[in-house]
């Protein structure tokens, strides 16, 4: 019921759906068809730690999920492998759940412009990620402002404005090579002004290990938290699915410098496994709120851990 | 993060030392320690599987049953064979058949192949060449502006004919366009693709055959996972990839995708990019990446980051003022400073090797509030005082405490410590000059 709340045509859906075939075609429904046997046996262990490896899913957790897997199959004496399927399938989701929990339910207030802001490595989608949250919430009806905080890559502003147009947003933009800090302020001030619902700030992408590069994230939010103290409301992680153990350790370094409140996951219409989300839910108390599915500003979902295990790894969901 | 291969081992063998003989099924746990930090870094799991049976072949063959440092046998074995599988030898770029000599840079979305492109650019500029870039990223917005600026900033001319052309035709014309001015090399810089994207892969296809290129870069970033293979592979089986660009090797990523790509297709890789700057492009080097995968600390990093944040002149000037004893605690602020914008203590102490389980534990204690509080007190003090620590008296000492808001006792211990370090560095400076030291002490970071 409320799931449907979020859907907001047909359409999209389907194409998301398309999206994430690739991906369960390959490392996914090998995890599948694992359990189409007769019994129960060490083998099916060990070529399961080996597809969840495969997957991303990472040595410590892939360990974690097996040994769970074997120890409730002796305590509840299962010797059907479709049985043993279905625990590893909540496990998994029971898993990601970790990942939202702490979400937070978000407010936004009538005049005081929702400020997200959008980080990550370079190269992970921020700048195709803050279209797709731009469409979502123009999707609700709300005002959406962007503004142009990677002036660093070139051209980036420029990609920025071909969305805006795109999507009919207002982009608040200065050269390339200004201070990052500038073009905050000016959209905070500009949002407030003409009254904008929604403010999404684009940022260059930065590697972690770039000590002068995440103390910049800092001033940022202290310049938005000048206009509006509780700013910013959201601060999204963007996390390619391709990525490897290293998005832990990503994930890890911007929270701990700007107090990220999202996880968007992104690219996962790739052969992509995504099984970083598993990593990442169960190290870091991070919420993985997002998918990202496509090239294009509808190819967005909410994230849900049971979509999410039963469309990549079971091959059996409904699609997001 | 992750705890290193070394510490591993050395753990495994700790508990097995203390029961005198080690037996084959000791190797055994060891393999599973070697395999784990191999999967931890990303190396694709049928590699690390071939790995792992070659270095176990080798390790059960040179006795590190009898060896007394078991550990470190070991980690020889596997940093050796890591050496063997990423590739000995520097692989050049290929020579064409005849000029220009045609560069195409593929791969996935978000790899840097834009970016590189420029920096591969200003790489053969400075070798005298007069290269020209080719925008062929028709679909991405901006791809071709982004082209365009970086052309600007590094000076080099970008062939483009907007989004409505084809791809194919564009890589055509600008090679006839680049026969006609004199221009050589010829970067082409194509869309990212989804390796399964057939429809995308075939206009890759189309332009090699319609170029011709003598070199096609497959451009990965450092930080894939599993799927590095599936995408390599892909990419081979459709173009042939001559050499490998990895991307995003100035972050922490220990960089397994390399072995996985070396290993699966036996592409050498050509180049690492190392930064966000246009020159930030390396020849790429075996052993360190070896040394990076294992997480052995990474000390050639570590000078490198130290020399970003020093120049030369300034590295010199200190030295003299060492050697003289001149050395005071305004060049120690400023030293601080310079170790601080090289990031956090904890991750500097990474990159050292031989730091391993005991150092970890002092981390603990060495935080970078240690730091703060040194800067506080020196920052408190008047320039006089700076240079002159020697004749800070007892009330100069109270004053600069309440001031940075210290006990006296940290004063007092800054300035004492200070002065073991002055003397320190004039035992140095007396032993360099009766010709017993090297006089290029690596004390300049």
């Amino acid at each position: 019921m409320l799931r449907k709340l979020f859907r907001r045509q047909a359409e999209p859906d389907v194409q998301i759906e398309k999206g994430l075939e690739k991906t369960r075609k390959g490392v996914f429904l090998e995890i599948t068809r694992l359990f189409d046997r007769s019994e129960i046996d060490d083998e099916l262990f060990e070529d399961l730690e080996m597809l969840l490896i495969q997957a991303d899913v990472g040595w410590d957790v892939s360990q974690r999920l097996v040994k769970e897997l074997q120890q409730r199959i002796t305590d509840e004496r299962i010797v059907n492998p479709a049985d043993a399927r279905e625990v590893l399938r909540l496990e998994m989701i029971q898993l990601l759940e970790l990942a939202t929990r702490n979400r937070k339910v978000k407010i936004l207030q009538r005049g005081v412009p929702f400020v997200i802001l959008v980080t990550g490595v370079n190269g992970t989608g921020k700048t195709t990620s803050i279209a797709k949250l731009a469409e979502y919430h123009k999707s609700f009806g709300r005002t959406v402002m962007l503004a142009a905080g990677d002036t660093f890559r070139a051209a980036a502003i420029d990609q920025l404005k071909v969305w805006g147009e795109r999507l009919d947003c207002p982009v608040i933009a200065h050269q390339q090579g200004a201070d990052p800090g500038a073009v905050v302020f000016d959209a905070m001030v500009a949002a407030h002004n003409r009254n904008v619902d929604v403010l999404i700030v684009d940022t260059a992408g930065r590697l972690h290990t770039k000590h002068n590069l995440m103390a910049e994230l800092h001033k940022l939010r202290k310049i938005m938290q000048k206009h509006v103290p509780e700013a910013p409301q959201e601060v999204l992680l963007v996390i390619d699915a391709t990525t490897g153990q290293n998005g832990l350790v990503q994930a890890n370094e911007f929270s701990k410098s700007v107090e990220v409140t999202d996880i968007m996951i992104s690219k996962l219409d790739s052969t992509a496994r995504g099984g970083i989300a598993f990593s990442v839910a169960k190290e870091l108390g991070t919420p993985i709120s997002y998918i990202g599915t496509g090239e294009r500003a509808i190819d967005m979902a909410e994230f849900k851990p049971d979509t999410y295990v039963d469309s990549l790894f079971f091959g059996e969901g409904e699609g997001f | 993060m992750f705890e290193t291969l070394s510490d591993r081992l050395n753990e495994t063998f700790g508990k097995l030392n203390r029961k005198g003989r080690l037996t084959e099924a000791d190797v055994d746990a060891a393999m599973r320690e070697v395999r784990r930090a191999l999967l931890e870094a990303d190396v694709n799991f049928k590699v690390v599987k071939d790995f792992v049976a070659t270095v176990r072949e080798r390790a059960v063959g040179q006795d590190v049953l009898r060896s007394l440092t078991p550990a470190q046998t070991v980690i020889g074995i596997v940093n050796e064979e890591l050496i063997t599988v990423l590739g000995a030898d520097q692989v050049p770029l290929n020579p064409p058949l005849s000029p220009p000599q045609i560069i195409l840079m593929v791969g996935l979305n978000g790899a840097g192949k834009t970016t590189h492109s420029g920096k591969l650019a200003v790489h053969l500029r400075k070798q005298g060449r007069n290269p020209l870039m080719v925008a062929a990223d028709v679909y991405r917005p901006a791809a071709i502006t982004q082209l365009q600026s970086l052309g600007k900033q590094v000076n080099v001319p970008v062939y483009e004919e907007g989004t409505t052309s084809n791809p194919v035709d564009i890589a055509r014309n600008a090679i006839a366009f680049a026969t006609d001015r004199g221009f050589n090399p010829v970067i082409i810089d194509t869309a990212g693709r989804l390796q399964i994207d057939q429809a995308l892969m075939q206009e890759l296809v189309d332009i090699k055959e319609a170029v011709g290129p003598s070199e096609i870069l497959l451009v990965a970033d450092a930080m894939t996972g599993q799927e590095a293979v599936g995408v390599a592979q892909e990419f081979n089986a459709r173009l042939d990839v001559t050499g490998l660009v990895l991307t995003k090797m100035d972050g922490d990523a220990r960089g397994g995708a390399a072995l996985s790509i070396r290993a699966v297709t036996g592409v050498p890789i050509k180049f690492i990019g190392t930064g966000e700057k246009l020159d930030a492009l390396e020849p790429f080097h075996p052993d360190r990446l070896a040394g990076r995968i294992l997480g052995m600390g990474d000390v050639l990093s570590l000078i490198e980051r130290a020399q970003e944040q020093t120049d030369e002149k300034d590295a010199e000037r200190l030295q003299n003022r060492m050697m003289k004893g001149q050395f005071d605690l305004e060049d120690f602020l400023d030293q601080l400073q310079k170790i601080k914008k090289m990031g956090p203590l904890s991750q500097i102490m990474d990159m050292i090797p031989g730091l391993g389980q005991q150092m970890r534990q002092a981390k603990a204690q060495i935080s970078d509030d240690d730091y703060k509080q040194v800067e506080a007190i020196i920052r408190g003090m008047t320039a006089w005082e700076r240079r002159h620590p020697e004749r800070i008296d007892h009330s100069r000492r109270r004053r600069i405490a309440k001031g940075s808001g210290v006990e006296r006792q940290d004063v007092n211990r800054l300035l004492s410590q200070f002065k073991d370090m002055q003397k320190m560095m004039g035992q140095f400076s007396q032993m360099a000059k009766k010709g017993k030291m090297p006089k290029n002490m690596p004390f300049d970071m």
